[in-house]
């Protein structure tokens, strides 16, 4: 069993700043990290490992700096990383992104066949969730999206069944093998890493590719050269108004809180949602 | 079976790194762990950064390591409640190169420094706590830490986490600390532009000021406040002994929110937003707290063997040079293929014969005889500025009248003999 996970450095968007006046993430503000969805993928390809054996690759896009989530992602259970960074991939758009991916997928398929990619459901930086299911597309796999559990991996009947999340519940999914699926946090915890991984991680260095290491690629739908979305406007969303501070001890707090719950009797109504 | 290296290190601040430096420059194995989620995340000093011992490790380290300002000018305040008496020096030459000292942010520098480790070929672990060090048959064979499966093994184990080393007090090195061994400083990070720290401070760019503050910033308790300025905040930070703390029953955030709101601080400050709040114990007790320094497998840096001098605020070039020493110590272990006591023990004659001890033992009794004896704090600085008052303050009386009365006003409670000894003892205590 071979796992690809497609991982990215993000900046840390608990603590980043935005620059007031362009609106753009101010990047150097907040330390760069794993995106978490994707600490979650590569924790899930450790369990699945664990169950079926083979081997785990992690694959990024990104700067030379970059490296820093393939060991970390090494940290978690990961076998061997891939960066793929060239000046060329610079300001890539999600369709431009993965494309590159895919043809680095290509390429780490010829050295052993991929079985499952995983991806985490978005980038915390990006939150647009395209890249995953753009590089099923190219790969010609099923892209099973928001996957909550792995239910089953049958290596013998080469099929895995899934749960996906939806809004009021979930589906069961059972698919082909080489598959595709992002994956939400809640299906799994990650784990303490062992000491052998942290120090193997420490030693570790990422097998790096330049677009001239992939084969078959067409540079025009590379980079910003590939990239047609076009950003027409960014603004921050303005912070919520109103609302009503309670003051006073605790109980006198709760005491006005059970007068506005019960002079506001509709809050209890039950909407149609949906 | 545990992984095996030639040294561990346990903590990357400046003592764990210089020495994981050294002995990756020599191609020894090392493995060095830190606690923090990365070098620098957790450690605190006021934020002067000295030349020299940084620079036996990584010449020129000005052209390339994150630094705030170099130092050109060190004042000191004897501060009481409504006056500073100052002096200091400001000098150009400290601005060039070489320099003289640095201020610098820890986050940022150390994080730095452990990357030049890396660099040499060190492994660097982060966000790993090492619980215990192993040992078998009075030889410390190597640690176990939090992870799973996490035992690794190695020929010497570098202690260098820090003030509190939980590590050498399991090994017996250490006592419980007195509370008048330690000093608990609080301090806080406040940004301010450059230009309002450039003028306030009197400064250009790359021009720093560090403010040593003794007296009243301390409500005449035995310590000092500092006032550092980096490239677009401030540093400012006061530390007592515990036991002082203890007896005047000071919190110590309130002892740092009193000197914020200083009638003499608080335009330096003003307008600034607080960016950070940091709290950490400092080892004071000196010379005579140091503890047993090597044993079987094992030796002891920095603030964890309590290589710190008070009076002149200087502990992390000793953490750096310590770390330097115990490198060079290990690599002879190494070459004779012995790692026992008596072999790391070159480690502690090394110590004994660098500044590190001798500036130690120079100041032996300073903090003892400050703290038994209270009036130098409470009583004496507060007159140096009454007297620094009358003899400025232009009122008709002559020089020669003010003279007598300063003096007179010094004696009046005490006696002339009283303050001679007061003033031998001082002496004796820093000579």
């Amino acid at each position: 069993m071979h796992i690809v996970v497609c991982v990215k450095q993000v900046p840390d968007t608990k603590i980043i700043k935005i620059n007031p006046k362009t609106n753009t993430l101010d990047r150097r503000s907040a330390p760069a990290i794993l995106n978490p969805y994707d600490a979650h993928a590569v924790q899930e390809a450790v369990k699945i490992r664990e169950k079926t054996g083979g081997t785990i690759s992690v694959l990024s896009m990104g700067p030379p700096q970059a490296t820093a989530v393939i060991k970390k992602s090494i940290e978690i259970g990961a076998d061997r990383g891939y960066l793929i960074t060239d000046r060329a991939f610079a300001g890539a758009d999600t369709l431009a992104t993965s494309y590159a991916l895919s043809k680095a997928l290509e390429r780490i398929g010829k050295e052993l066949p991929v079985d499952i990619v995983i991806c985490g459901k978005h980038a915390i930086d990006g939150d647009t969730g395209q890249v995953g299911p753009g590089i099923a597309r190219r790969l010609d796999i099923p892209p099973i999206t928001n996957v909550i559990e792995v239910v089953e991996v049958n290596q013998q009947e080469q099929t895995v069944l899934m749960k996906r999340k939806l809004a009021n519940g979930y589906e069961l999914i059972q698919t082909e093998i080489p598959c595709l699926m992002t994956v939400e946090k809640e299906i799994n915890e990650i784990e303490y890493s062992p000491m052998p991984n942290m120090i193997k991680a420490a030693r570790y260095e990422p097998i790096i590719w330049a677009v001239s290491d992939l084969e078959n690629v067409d540079r025009t739908q590379l980079g910003l050269k590939g990239s047609p979305t076009i950003v027409g406007k960014m603004f921050t969303p303005p912070r919520p108004e109103g609302g009503k501070k309670l003051e006073g001890t605790t109980d006198e707090q709760v005491n006005q809180l059970m007068d506005i719950l019960l002079e506001n009797k509709d809050l209890f109504t039950l909407q149609s949602s949906n | 079976m545990p992984e095996k290296f030639d040294v561990i290190v346990v903590g990357a601040g400046p003592a764990g790194t210089a020495c994981a430096l050294t002995c990756a420059r020599a191609g020894l194995d090392v493995l060095l762990i830190e606690r923090g989620e990365y070098p620098g995340s957790k450690n605190v000093m006021g934020g002067v950064l000295y030349r020299k011992q940084m620079e036996d490790l990584i010449p020129e380290f000005w052209k390339e390591a994150p630094l705030e300002r170099p130092v050109i000018e060190q004042r000191f305040w004897v501060m009481d409640k409504e006056s500073v008496a100052s002096f200091g020096y400001k000098g150009l030459e400290w601005g060039v190169e070489p320099y003289n000292n640095f201020t610098v942010l820890r986050a940022k520098f150390d994080q730095w420094f452990a990357g030049k480790a890396v660099e040499a070929g060190a492994l660097l672990i982060n966000e790993t706590v090492v619980t215990e060090c192993l040992v078998e048959n009075g030889k410390v064979i190597g640690v176990r830490t939090d992870r799973p499966n996490g035992e690794v093994l190695a020929d010497v184990v570098v202690l260098a986490d820090g003030v509190n080393s939980l590590l050498s007090k399991q090994l017996g090195f250490h006592k419980e600390f007195r509370p008048d061994e330690v000093a608990l400083t609080v301090m806080e990070v406040i940004n301010l532009s450059k230009d309002k720290i450039n003028e306030r401070f009197n400064l250009e760019d790359n021009q720093g000021c560090t403010i040593e503050i003794f007296g009243d910033s301390t409500k005449g308790n035995l310590g000092t406040a500092f006032l550092y300025t980096n490239k677009d905040s401030l540093n400012i930070g006061v530390g007592t002994t515990l036991s002082s703390m203890i007896k005047a029953k000071l919190k110590p955030y309130e002892l740092l929110d009193y000197l914020k709101n200083h009638p003499m601080v608080k335009p330096l400050l003003a307008g600034g937003e607080s960016a950070e709040y940091l709290a950490h114990l400092i080892p004071e007790g000196g010379y005579h707290s140091v503890p047993r320094v090597a044993g079987n497998g094992v030796v002891v840096v920095g603030d964890a063997a309590q290589l710190v001098n008070a009076i002149h605020r200087e502990g992390s070039n000793m953490a750096m040079h310590s770390g330097l020493l115990a490198g060079e110590s290990i690599i002879e272990a190494k070459n004779r293929g012995n790692f026992s006591e008596s072999t790391l023990n070159i480690y502690r004659d090394k110590l004994h014969d660098s500044f590190i001890i001798k500036d130690l033992e120079k100041y032996k009794d300073a903090a003892h005889t400050f703290e038994s004896y209270p009036q130098y704090f409470k009583e004496y600085l507060p007159m140096m500025n009454q007297a620094m008052s009358t003899f400025f303050t232009v009122d008709g009386t002559p020089k020669r009248e003010k003279q007598k009365q300063i003096i007179k006003s010094v004696t009046a409670e005490k006696g002339r003999l009283r303050v001679l000894q007061d003033i031998y003892r001082a002496w004796k205590a820093v000579k």
